[in-house]
C-alpha cells in the first residue's frame, strides 16, 4: 500500500476492484465502513462476482474477469475527454509534459519496436527526448504532440464507453455512474483511494494493470494524498516483508542480483544506479551505492573490504537472459534439471499452477526438505495418487517416487518474536510466551542448524566453491539459534565506526563503514531501542497515521510520495486534510517523503524517480509504456481492439510437459479462482473453526447457465480444463451475471480455493484447472480468467 | 444501580464475515462441528446447542438490482422472555437485573418448553446431555466489565454494546441518517410484543423484518402465557417427578426472576 | 506483556454490569500469562493478545487458553475476523506436526527421524547437489559463483529476520531459484 489501512477511512470514494476486502481483509474492510459512516463516502465494487463487498457497496458493476485495463482505460479516457482530472497536480507532479522520442507510437495491439521472431520489443523509441544537457525535454503545457500528456489522450481515444461496455460486459449506463463517482476525486479536496488484491495481480497483464490504477490516481491527484493511493492489499501476514528481502531476482530492500556480465562491484553499482533526468530531481536511488556496500558488510563482516570488492565476487551472478522464477523453475524441475527442493511454510502443490505439473516437477526431484506446522500437499506429494487419484491420475504411485522426503516440524507466529510487515508498511513486533509442541523447534533454529551444518561439511571434506559458504557471516551470539532481536539489529543497521545502531538509511555510507542487511529498514532498531514494539496512541495530525506506534518503512513514513499532497509551491491541495506541511524550515507532519528541510520548490516530489515526478508513461514495463488491454490467454472471446494481438504478446506462456492451453470450442466458461472469509488460503482446512465455517468445497454456477444445463443446487458438477477437472456440489446463485460480450453470452464459473487432500477436511484443488501463463514483469500466474467446461455428473 | 445491557445489530453493516459466529463458539468453549453442503454461503441451516449465533444469508432480486442480506441471527434477551415463562424448572432459566436472559445448565431438565415459549426459536436442545443452549450474552465476561466476545470481534461496527437508554439512542439516530439517506422505511426492531428486546437491530427497511428473519409481531405463545400462574406449578408437578426437590424450590423461592446483586 | 490490570482497564464499561453471580461461569482468562503478537493470516496485520497458561516456571509447558484482539492497534482496535478469532485452534490444532519425519525414496509412510539424523541427511543431500551443480565461472571465464539445482521457497508466512536469514543461508550457497509466494 502506498497508503495504509487506517488511512482508508479518509477518502471519500472507494474504489475495490481486484480484491473482495469485506471477505479477505474483513477488519481492513472497517476503515472503508468508517469513511462511509463519517465522510459518507462511495464505495464502488467492481467484479465479476457480487462478492459480500459488492454486497454492502454503494454501486456495484460486474464485468468480465481479465477486462481491468479496459475498465481503467475507459476511466482514463473519459477523465481526459471531459476535463475530470487535477490539472496543476498533473503538470507539477507526473510526467505528462515529458516529450517521447520521435517514432514512438500503437498500432495494431503492438507498440513501436516488436519484433515478431524474437518475441520482444526493442524499446528504443519509448524512452524521453533528451536536451542537450542530458535532461529530459518538458513542455508543460502539455500540448506538444509528443508530450505524454497527449501520447496518453490519443492512445486511450478508442476507449469510449461503448467499447468498454463491449468488452467488460457491464452497459454503458452502469460504467458512466461509477465513472461519475470515481472520477469525483479529481477536485483538489476530494481523495479517492483504490483497494486491490490478487484480482488483479493474477492476470497475464497484471502490472499493467496496476500501472493503469496509478494513472487514473495520479489524474485525480490522489497519490500522496490522505484518503488516497494504489493499496495493495496482501494476503500473507508477512508477504510484503518477505518481498522487502528478496525475490528470484533480488538482494534486500530492492537492490537487484548481479547478472554475470557485471563482474565488478562498479560495474554493478554503474549499472544500477540511476542518473537524474530533470536538474530538480533528487534522485534517491542515486545512493545505491551505500545500500549494496552495506548489505554486503552485513553479509561478510570483516571479510568485507575495500580491496575485494566488499566480496562482491561471492554473491551469485545470474545468466544474462536466465530467468529462475517460479514458472521456470517448475518447468526446469520437469525437466529434471533441480536436484533438490528446500520449502520454508509455502504449499506448490495447492498454490503452483496446473497440480500435474506441480505433482510430476517434485517427482524428479532427488530430495525436498519441508519446514512445515501442518503436514501439506507438498510434503505429502507422494501420495497424491493414493488419496485422490480421481483428480491426478497422472501421478505416480509411491513405489515409484523417488524423492527422498524431509518433513521439519517448525513453530507457529505465536512461539516466535520477530516482526511481520502488514500491508501498510508497519512492522509490528511479536512477543512470545510458548514454546513450539512437541519436538518442533524454532525456524531460526532448524535453518541455523542446517546452515551449520552444511558448512561444518565443507570444512572437514572441502567441496565445490566453499567460499561464499564459509564467508556468509553467521557470527551470533548463539549461532544455532540465533535471537532475533540479533538478527534485526544487524538488519536496521549499526556504524561501526562508534559501534552505535544507525539511525536511519541516511547514515548509511559506500566506505565500508556502515553495515546494514536491508537498507529500506534502516532506523528500525535504533541506539533508543526495538520501534517496531511501540504502541503509541497519539495521532496529531489525525489523519489515522499514528507515528509511534510500530514502525514503517522507509523512514516510519506512513504516506508514500506525501510530498506530493501539496503543490510545487508547497500548499496543500486540501487544508482539510493535509499529511505535511511547510513551516519555512522544516516539514510538519508524517515524515516527508522529501528532504526533512529542502524549500518545496528545490527539488521534484517524487524523490526517488530520477524524473523527479510520477510516471504516467512508464517505459520500464516490458509490454508497453501504456497499459493496453489484452484478453486472458484462454479467453472466450478475441480481443475487440487487435483480434490478431489477442493476449499480452511479452506473457509467459509455458509449452512444457503437462502444459497445455483450451480453446473456447471445447471450454466455453471463465473459470474464476478465489478466497473465502471462512478460510487462510490452505492452512485453515486443518482449524476447526474454519473447517467448520466452510466443511464444503463447491462450484458457483451462475442460475441461468444452470437452468440451460438443468443443475440445481448440491447437485455434483465436474469442472475442466484443458489441464485437469474438479467435482464438487454446485451453489447456483443470481450473484455471477451473464455478461453480454459483443452480443454473445459469457458466464463466469466460481472456484473457490481452500480445500485439498491433506487436511480436516478434503476437496479438490483448483489449480488443477489453471495454466502455466504468468504475467511478464512479476511472474504471477494467471488464476482469474482461463477456460473450463461444466457438467452435471 | 444494574443497568441494562443491550446489543445493537447494525444490519446495514454486516459482511457476513462470520467472526461473531466463532467468537462465540470460541469463548464459549464450544465444539466446532463439520457441516453438509447447504446450497449457501451460511455455516448450517439453523443453530445448534454448539452454535448459538447465526449469520443467515438471503440472496434477492428486487427492482434495485440484486441484494444479499446478511443477518445475525441469535437470543434476543426479551423484556419478557417466553422461554423464561415456559421454562418448569427452578434456576434454570434466569433473567438477570441488567437484562440478560441466561440458562443455568445445571438446573435444566431437557424438558424442551423453553423452545415453545420462545417466539424467536432460539433455544436448542443437545439429546446427548438433554440440556438446552443458547446465547448467554457473555454473562461471564459482562460481569467482569467485558463486551459479549461476538462484539468485541465485529470488525465493521454492526455490532456495539451498551446501556439500554444509549443504545436505543445511537439505534434511533442511525436509522434517523438511513432515512435522510433516502431509506424512507429504515428503522429500529425492538418488538413490544416480548416486552421489548435486549437485541436491537437497526433495519434498513423495518416494514419487512421478515426479510431479515425476523417476525414481525412477535409474541408468547398463549398456550405459554396460560401456564405463567397457578398452571405452571401444577405442570411442572406433573412433568417433574424425579425433580420434585426443584419444584420445593420453586414453591420456597418463588419466581425465578433472578435479583441480581447489587455492586 | 501486559498486565491483567491494564487489560481489565482497557475493556471495562464506564458503567457497573454485575449479572446474576449464580449463572455465571469464571471467567476463563483472569489467571491467563498475556503476550502481544500478530495474526499470521493475512496482512492486515491485527495485533492479538495470547492468553497463556503456565507462568514460564522451568517445569510447566504454556499453553494457550485463548486468543483475543488487542484493543491497542489502531488497525484493528481488538476486532478479528473468523479466522484470527480461532487462532487458538491453529496453535492448539492436533494436525501439528510435532516431531521429524521422513519419507524414504518409495516408501509408502512416513517414519520417525531425529533432528541429528535429519541434519546429517540433509545437509549431504545438499551439499552432493551443490558440489554438483555448483558453477564457480561460466563459460566466458566470469565469476559466477551460482548454484542453479537447488530451489527455495517460502518466507511470506514468517518474520523478517527469518526471511533475512533465509537471503543469507541461500546467497552462502549462491542459490538463485527463489519463490516467496508474493504472487500465488
Amino acid at each position: 500500500m502506498t497508503n495504509g489501512w487506517t488511512d482508508v477511512a479518509n477518502a471519500d470514494v472507494i474504489l475495490v476492484m481486484g480484491g473482495n476486502p469485506a471477505e479477505n481483509h474483513p477488519v481492513g474492510f472497517r476503515f472503508v465502513m468508517e469513511a462511509r459512516l463519517k465522510r459518507k463516502a462511495k464505495l464502488v465494487c467492481v467484479d465479476p462476482r457480487f462478492t459480500r463487498t459488492a454486497a454492502v457497496a454503494d454501486l456495484y458493476v460486474p464485468i468480465r474477469s481479465g477486462t481491468d485495463i479496459a475498465f481503467l482505460g475507459g476511466l482514463i479516457h473519459r477523465a481526459v475527454s471531459t476535463g475530470k482530472y487535477q490539472a496543476d497536480y498533473v503538470r507539477q507532479h507526473t510526467n505528462a509534459g515529458f516529450l517521447i522520442q520521435e517514432g514512438f507510437g500503437f498500432a495494431d495491439g503492438h507498440f513501436t519496436g516488436w519484433n515478431a521472431e524474437k518475441k520482444s520489443y526493442d524499446k528504443s523509441t519509448w524512452q524521453y527526448e533528451l536536451g542537450p544537457d542530458g535532461f529530459a525535454k518538458v513542455d508543460p503545457s502539455l500540448e506538444h504532440p509528443r508530450c505524454v500528456f497527449q501520447l496518453m489522450r490519443q492512445h486511450y481515444a478508442r476507449y469510449t464507453a461503448e467499447k468498454v461496455s463491449d468488452i467488460c460486459g457491464c452497459t454503458v449506463a452502469e460504467f458512466e455512474r461509477a465513472a461519475d463517482e470515481i472520477l469525483v476525486a479529481h477536485a483538489a479536496n476530494k481523495s479517492g483511494t483504490v483497494l486491490y488484491a490478487l484480482g488483479w495481480t493474477q492476470h497475464s497483464h497484471a502490472v499493467q494493470l496496476i500501472h493503469a490504477a496509478a494513472m487514473v490516481q495520479l489524474l485525480m491527484g490522489n497519490i500522496g494524498m490522505p484518503g488516497g493511493g494504489v493499496n495493495a492489499q496482501r494476503g500473507h501476514a508477512n508477504i510484503q516483508g518477505s518481498t522487502d528481502m528478496g525475490a528470484w531476482n533480488m538482494l534486500p530492500g530492492y537492490l537487484k542480483i548481479p547478472r554475470a556480465n557485471l563482474t565488478s562491484l562498479d560495474e554493478y553499482l554503474h549499472a544500477n544506479t540511476p542518473k537524474a533526468l530533470r536538474p530538480d530531481a533528487m534522485n534517491y536511488w542515486g545512493n545505491t551505492p551505500k545500500f549494496m556496500v552495506s548489505l554486503l558488510k552485513a553479509y561478510y563482516g570483516a571479510d568485507a573490504t575495500a580491496g575485494n570488492q566488499f566480496g562482491y565476487q561471492w554473491l551469485p551472478k545470474i545468466a544474462e537472459g536466465a530467468n529462475h522464477s517460479w514458472a521456470y523453475f517448475f518447468d526446469h524441475m520437469t525437466e529434471g534439471k533441480i536436484d533438490g527442493l528446500i520449502s520454508w511454510g509455502m504449499n506448490p502443490v495447492a498454490n503452483g499452477p496446473n497440480t500435474k505439473k506441480m505433482l510430476m516437477g517434485l517427482a524428479k526431484l532427488k530430495w525436498m526438505i519441508v519446514a512445515e506446522v501442518f503436514e501439506t500437499e507438498t510434503a505429502g506429494f507422494w501420495k497424491a495418487k493414493e488419496l485422490a487419484e480421481k483428480y491426478y491420475p497422472q501421478a505416480g504411485d509411491a513405489a515409484s517416487i523417488q524423492t527422498e522426503v524431509f518433513l521439519l516440524p517448525a513453530s507457529c507466529f505465536a512461539e516466535k518474536d520477530g516482526a511481520f510487515v502488514n500491508s501498510s508498511r508497519w512492522l509490528q513486533w511479536k512477543e512470545t510466551n510458548l514454546e513450539p509442541p512437541g519436538d518442533a523447534k524454532r525456524d531460526q533454529e532448524i535453518m541455523s542448524r542446517l546452515f551449520l551444518k552444511i558448512r561444518e561439511l565443507y570444512e572437514k571434506e572441502g567441496g565445490t566453491a566453499p567460499e561464499p559458504l564459509r564467508m556468509m557471516k553467521w557470527d551470533y551470539a548463539t549461532p544455532y539459534a540465533p535471537s532475533l532481536t540479533e538478527v534485526t539489529r544487524e538488519v536496521s543497521g549499526r556504524d561501526l565506526s562508534t559501534g552505535k545502531q544507525v539511525s536511519g538509511f541516511g547514515e548509511l555510507k559506500d566506505d565500508g563503514s556502515t553495515v546494514s542487511g536491508c537498507w529500506i529498514y534502516s532506523g528500525s532498531y535504533p541506539e533508543s531501542g526495538n520501534l517496531m514494539a511501540r504502541k503509541g496512541q497519539d495521532d496529531p495530525t489525525g489523519l489515522g497515521l499514528f507515528p509511534n506506534y510500530s514502525w514503517s518503512w522507509p523512514a516510519n513514513r506512513r504516506i508514500l510520495y506525501n510530498r506530493a499532497s501539496l503543490d510545487t509551491a508547497g500548499k496543500p491541495w486540501d487544508e482539510t486534510r493535509a499529511p505535511l506541511r511547510w513551516d519555512g524550515l522544516r516539514w510538519k507532519g508524517d515524515v516527508p517523503d522529501y528532504k526533512a528541510d529542502a524549500k518545496p520548490s528545490q527539488y521534484g516530489s517524487f524523490v526517488m524517480l530520477p524524473e523527479g515526478v510520477a510516471r504516467l508513461f512508464a517505459p520500464e514495463l516490458v509490454e508497453g509504456p501504456f497499459p493496453e488491454h489484452y484478453e486472458p490467454a484462454e479467453s472466450p472471446v478475441e480481443n475487440a481492439l487487435h483480434p490478431e494481438v489477442s493476449f499480452n504478446p511479452m506473457a509467459w506462456v509455458i509449452q512444457g510437459a503437462g502444459d497445455q492451453l483450451g480453446v473456447a470450442k471445447d471450454y466455453p466458461y471463465v473459470g474464476i479462482s478465489y478466497r473465502l472469509t471462512e478460510h487462510f488460503h490452505y492452512w485453515t482446512k486443518n482449524t476447526a473453526a474454519s473447517a467448520q465455517l466452510q466443511s464444503n468445497f463447491f462450484v458457483e454456477v451462475p442460475e441461468a447457465l444452470a437452468k440451460e444445463k438443468n443443475i440445481a443446487s448440491g447437485d455434483i458438477v465436474r469442472v475442466t480444463s484443458a489441464r485437469g477437472k474438479v467435482e464438487g456440489p454446485a451453489l447456483v446463485t443470481k450473484r455471477l451475471r451473464p455478461l453480454k460480450i459483443s452480443g454473445r453470452t459469457v458466464y463466469h464459473v466460481g472456484l473457490p480455493i481452500h480445500w485439498g487432500f491433506i487436511g480436516r477436511i478434503h476437496g479438490p484443488l483448483i489449480n488443477n484447472l489453471t495454466a502455466s501463463v504468468y504475467d511478464p514483469n512479476s511472474g504471477t500466474p494467471e488464476y482469474k480468467g482461463f477456460l473450463v467446461n461444466l457438467e452435471k455428473v | 444501580m444494574t443497568q441494562t445491557v443491550v446489543k445493537l445489530i447494525d444490519t446495514t453493516l454486516c459482511i457476513g464475515c462470520k467472526a461473531c459466529e466463532v467468537a462465540c463458539q470460541e469463548w464459549n468453549d464450544q465444539e466446532f462441528t463439520l457441516g453438509t453442503f447447504g446450497g449457501t454461503y451460511q455455516t448450517m441451516p439453523d443453530l445448534a446447542p454448539n452454535f448459538w449465533n447465526l449469520i443467515k444469508f438471503n440472496e434477492r432480486e428486487t427492482d434495485g438490482g440484486l441484494s444479499w442480506l446478511m443477518s445475525k441471527y441469535q437470543c434476543m434477551h426479551c423484556g419478557d422472555p417466553g422461554c423464561l415463562r415456559a421454562c418448569p424448572a427452578p434456576g434454570a432459566i434466569v433473567q438477570a437485573k441488567n437484562g440478560i436472559v441466561d440458562f443455568v445448565s445445571d438446573h435444566c431438565i431437557g424438558c424442551g418448553y423453553c423452545i415453545t415459549g420462545c417466539p424467536f426459536d432460539v433455544p436448542r436442545l443437545l439429546p446427548e446431555s438433554k440440556k438446552v443452549y443458547k446465547c448467554t450474552l457473555c454473562s461471564d465476561r459482562v460481569a467482569v466489565g467485558l463486551e459479549p466476545a461476538c462484539i468485541k470481534s465485529c470488525p465493521t461496527n454492526c455490532l456495539t454494546f451498551g446501556e439500554r437508554t444509549e443504545m436505543l439512542r445511537v439505534a434511533e439516530t442511525r436509522a434517523g441518517v438511513l432515512k435522510q439517506d433516502g431509506h424512507a422505511q429504515a428503522g429500529v426492531y425492538n418488538p413490544v410484543g416480548v416486552g421489548g428486546t435486549n437485541v436491537l437491530y437497526v433495519l434498513k427497511d423495518a416494514s419487512d423484518p421478515a426479510a431479515y428473519g425476523l417476525p414481525a409481531d412477535p409474541t408468547i405463545p398463549l398456550s405459554v402465557r396460560l401456564w405463567k400462574g397457578p398452571v405452571k406449578w401444577l405442570g411442572t408437578m406433573l412433568f417433574a417427578g424425579g425433580v420434585l426437590g426443584s419444584f420445593f424450590h420453586y414453591l420456597k423461592f418463588g419466581p425465578k426472576e433472578e435479583e441480581a446483586p447489587e455492586e | 506483556m501486559i498486565s491483567r490490570r491494564e487489560f481489565g482497564l482497557t475493556t471495562a464499561f464506564g458503567f457497573s454490569l454485575a449479572s446474576a453471580q449464580a449463572a455465571v461461569r469464571e471467567l476463563k482468562i483472569s489467571r491467563t500469562t498475556q503476550s502481544r503478537s500478530v495474526c499470521p493470516y493475512c496482512a492486515v496485520g491485527c495485533s492479538v493478545i495470547v492468553h497463556s497458561l503456565g507462568d514460564k516456571a522451568r517445569n510447566v509447558r504454556s499453553s494457550v487458553v485463548h486468543i483475543e484482539g488487542d484493543t491497542d492497534s489502531p488497525v484493528n482496535r481488538g476486532t478479528l475476523c473468523s479466522k484470527g478469532i480461532s487462532l487458538k485452534q491453529f496453535v492448539n490444532s492436533d494436525r501439528r506436526l510435532t516431531r521429524p519425519l521422513y519419507r524414504a525414496p518409495g516408501a509408502q509412510e512416513w517414519q520417525a527421524i531425529s533432528w541429528e539424523q535429519a541434519y546429517e541427511k540433509m545437509a549431504r543431500a545438499i551439499k552432493t547437489s551443490r558440489d554438483q551443480g555448483f558453477v564457480e565461472q561460466d563459460a566466458q571465464g566470469r565469476t559466477v559463483n551460482r548454484l542453479e539445482n537447488i530451489v527455495m521457497m517460502g518466507g511470506c508466512t514468517d518474520t523478517n529476520e527469518i526471511n533475512y536469514l533465509i537471503s543469507k543461508f541461500r546467497f552462502g550457497l549462491g542459490l538463485l531459484p527463489y519463490e516467496n509466494q508474493s504472487r500465488l
